[in-house]
């Protein structure tokens, strides 16, 4: 039998290895586009709570950092975001983008 | 002519169940897929209630890819430290025709479009459909896709893209996307050794264990889930999206909470996350839905929001699979007819009226609203378990309080006006019943 150990087996993963348990086959175009300029008036930022894949950064001058690669494709954020034009979204090409296999 | 009698966009469990049933009454039947394969893009908790696919699909149990058979089935309703569950067990379940399944949505789908490319169905993959093509009157006559020269025609389309449908939005079908109407769901995939879970859960062989969760969401109005695969546990969050917005606590934080509730934590003790997925859920039920029928095309599934989240159920797979073969049916008789129109099509959504699709989900308009209230989800768990908590105490020597006094003083101490609870009791008792 398998025995275990609670002290060792209870691994706390950072938010790298758990985005690196999902597959992303990454096309070159960036399916989602967030305009840094409408996020600097932005002061709820709810995308940077909501997004699942963690995808908006602040930065430190009042922006948003993003990067279309390891995305869910879920929609959360073109919901929450209250901001007319902020965000552009749309599905990769065909084949590519997120791949589950054990969900 | 036409590239195609119906085009059917989206190989998840409606679109798929469109092509069968579209493509058996002899009609040209297209189904495009934008994953790699079908249920490459999908996820979801973990169980098929698969009754629908009797019809379907004759003894599909021989051949579906399942993960365990669901003998156990519970409801958990959790405090910050307690726990109060309900829990019911059939071993019947575990035996043919089933009530429920767990089963990995990539091997699902794929095993399901299989059956549709068995009844004649064209499947093409890798392909995003980008938009509706449409003749001067506004009836709908195909679809653009991303390939070189993408663009195909159809009598019908049949939106089955999912719980986003841009098709049923561009084809003006919803009046408009309401975030308070959806939840994100957001899960693990944890690894244990098989005799591990059948431990842990009390089951053996292919039986398998469906929990849903009321409260542990720190705070954010939704619920959680636990699934048992075969060595694999699926545990994971519904949030509402406004609210978990509102919340300063991330997707990802909130599953680590729940993971260590202590009704929880022994159950997933020393797993290792496999996979990390997420997606949205039409939560709202019957107020949300769009039109169904228009000129041309029919909307099917998540993409018509039949999904039911209401609670002690979770159920959308087979309100897919079932509107998907309504749908498959109804356009193969219009164009059989030679008559496309809405009218000519609306013998789909006659069939969704008649049927549990829509009258489960009329009946439980009301729930998914009360479920997700704050009072519910605030102050009713904390209410609950600490009724039941006094309730099992052995105070001796104090003797034991009556259930009346218990209830008043918990409900004060929940800050619940007794108004509001027989008002919220009345509706679950009506919504339910
Ligand atoms: C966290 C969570 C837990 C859930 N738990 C359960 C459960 O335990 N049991 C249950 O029955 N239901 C559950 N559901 C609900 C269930 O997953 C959905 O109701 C169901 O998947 C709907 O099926 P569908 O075919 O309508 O849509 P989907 O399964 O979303 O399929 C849509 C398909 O269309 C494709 N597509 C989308 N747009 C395009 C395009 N433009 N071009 C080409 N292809 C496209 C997608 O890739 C996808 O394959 C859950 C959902 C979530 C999110
Ligand atoms: S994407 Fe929307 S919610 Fe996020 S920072 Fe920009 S404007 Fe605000
Ligand atoms: S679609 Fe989902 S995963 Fe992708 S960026 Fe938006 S919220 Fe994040």
């Amino acid at each position: 039998m398998t025995s275990i150990d609670r002290d060792t087996s209870w691994p706390e993963i950072s938010f790298e290895e758990r985005i690196g348990t999902a597959e992303f086959r990454i096309h070159e175009r960036a399916h989602i586009v967030v305009d840094g300029d409408t996020c600097r008036g932005c002061s709820t930022r709810e995308c940077v709570i909501a997004c699942p894949a963690n995808l908006f950064v602040p930065t430190s001058d009042g922006g948003i950092l993003f990067n279309y690669e390891n995305c869910f494709e879920c929609g959360t954020c073109y919901m929450v975001c209250n901001k007319e034009g902020a965000i552009s979204w749309s599905y990769p090409e065909g084949g590519f983008g997120i791949v589950f296999h054990r969900t | 002519m036409s590239d195609a009698d119906v085009i059917v966009v989206g190989a998840g469990p409606a679109g798929s169940c469109a092509a069968i049933a579209a493509a058996r009454a002899g009609r040209r039947v297209i189904l495009i897929e934008r994953g790699p394969f079908p249920g490459s893009k999908n996820m979801y908790g973990g169980v098929v209630y698969p009754r629908i696919l009797d019809e379907l699909v004759p003894r599909w149990w021989e051949t579906a890819p399942i993960q365990r058979w669901v003998v156990r089935r519970s409801t958990m309703v959790l405090s910050e430290t307690g726990a109060l569950t309900v829990d019911y067990r059939s071993n019947a379940w575990g035996e043919p025709p089933y009530n429920g399944a767990t089963a990995y949505r990539p091997d699902f789908d794929e095993w399901l479009s299989r059956q549709a490319v068995a009844a004649g169905a064209q499947l093409v993959t890798s392909t995003t459909v980008t938009g509706l093509l449409r003749d001067a009157s506004g009836r709908v006559t195909g679809v653009r896709t991303d390939r070189p020269d993408g663009d195909l025609t159809a009598s019908v389309v049949i939106a089955c893209d999912g719980v986003n449908s841009f098709l049923a939005k561009e084809a003006g079908l919803y009046t408009a996307t309401d975030p308070s109407n959806f939840t994100l769901g957001a899960k693990e995939t944890l690894a244990l050794p098989k005799h591990v879970i059948d431990e842990r859960f009390g089951v053996r062989d292919d039986q398998g264990v469906d929990i849903e969760i009321l409260g542990g969401t720190s705070g954010v109005n939704g619920g959680g889930f636990v699934y048992t695969n075969l060595d694999t546990i699926a545990l994971g969050v519904v949030l509402k999206l406004p609210k978990l917005a509102a919340q300063k606590k991330r997707p990802e934080e909130i599953i680590a909470t729940l993971k260590a509730h202590p009704a929880i934590a022994p159950l997933i003790e020393g797993a290792e996350v496999k996979e990390y997925s997420a997606h949205v859920i039409p939560e709202a039920g019957y107020s949300m839905m769009p039109t169904m029928v228009t000129d041309g095309m029919l909307v099917a599934g998540d993409a018509a929001a039949l999904c039911l989240a209401a609670g002690i159920w979770l159920e959308g797979v087979n309100f897919a699979m079932a509107s998907g073969m309504y749908a498959g049916d109804a356009a193969a008789a219009a164009v059989a007819r030679n008559d496309v129109s809405t009218k000519s099509l609306s013998a789909y959504s006659d069939r969704l009226n008649a049927t549990f699709v829509l009258r489960d989900h009329k009946k439980l308009r009301k729930v998914p609203g009360l479920v997700l209230s704050d009072r519910v989800q605030q102050k009713y768990p904390a209410f609950v378990t600490s009724v039941v908590e006094r309730v099992f105490r052995v105070d001796n020597p104090q003797p034991k309080p009556g259930l009346r006094r218990i209830v008043r003083e918990e409900r004060k101490r929940a800050g619940i006006k007794l108004s509001q609870l027989i008002r919220d009791g009345w509706t679950g008792l009506r919504g339910f019943g």
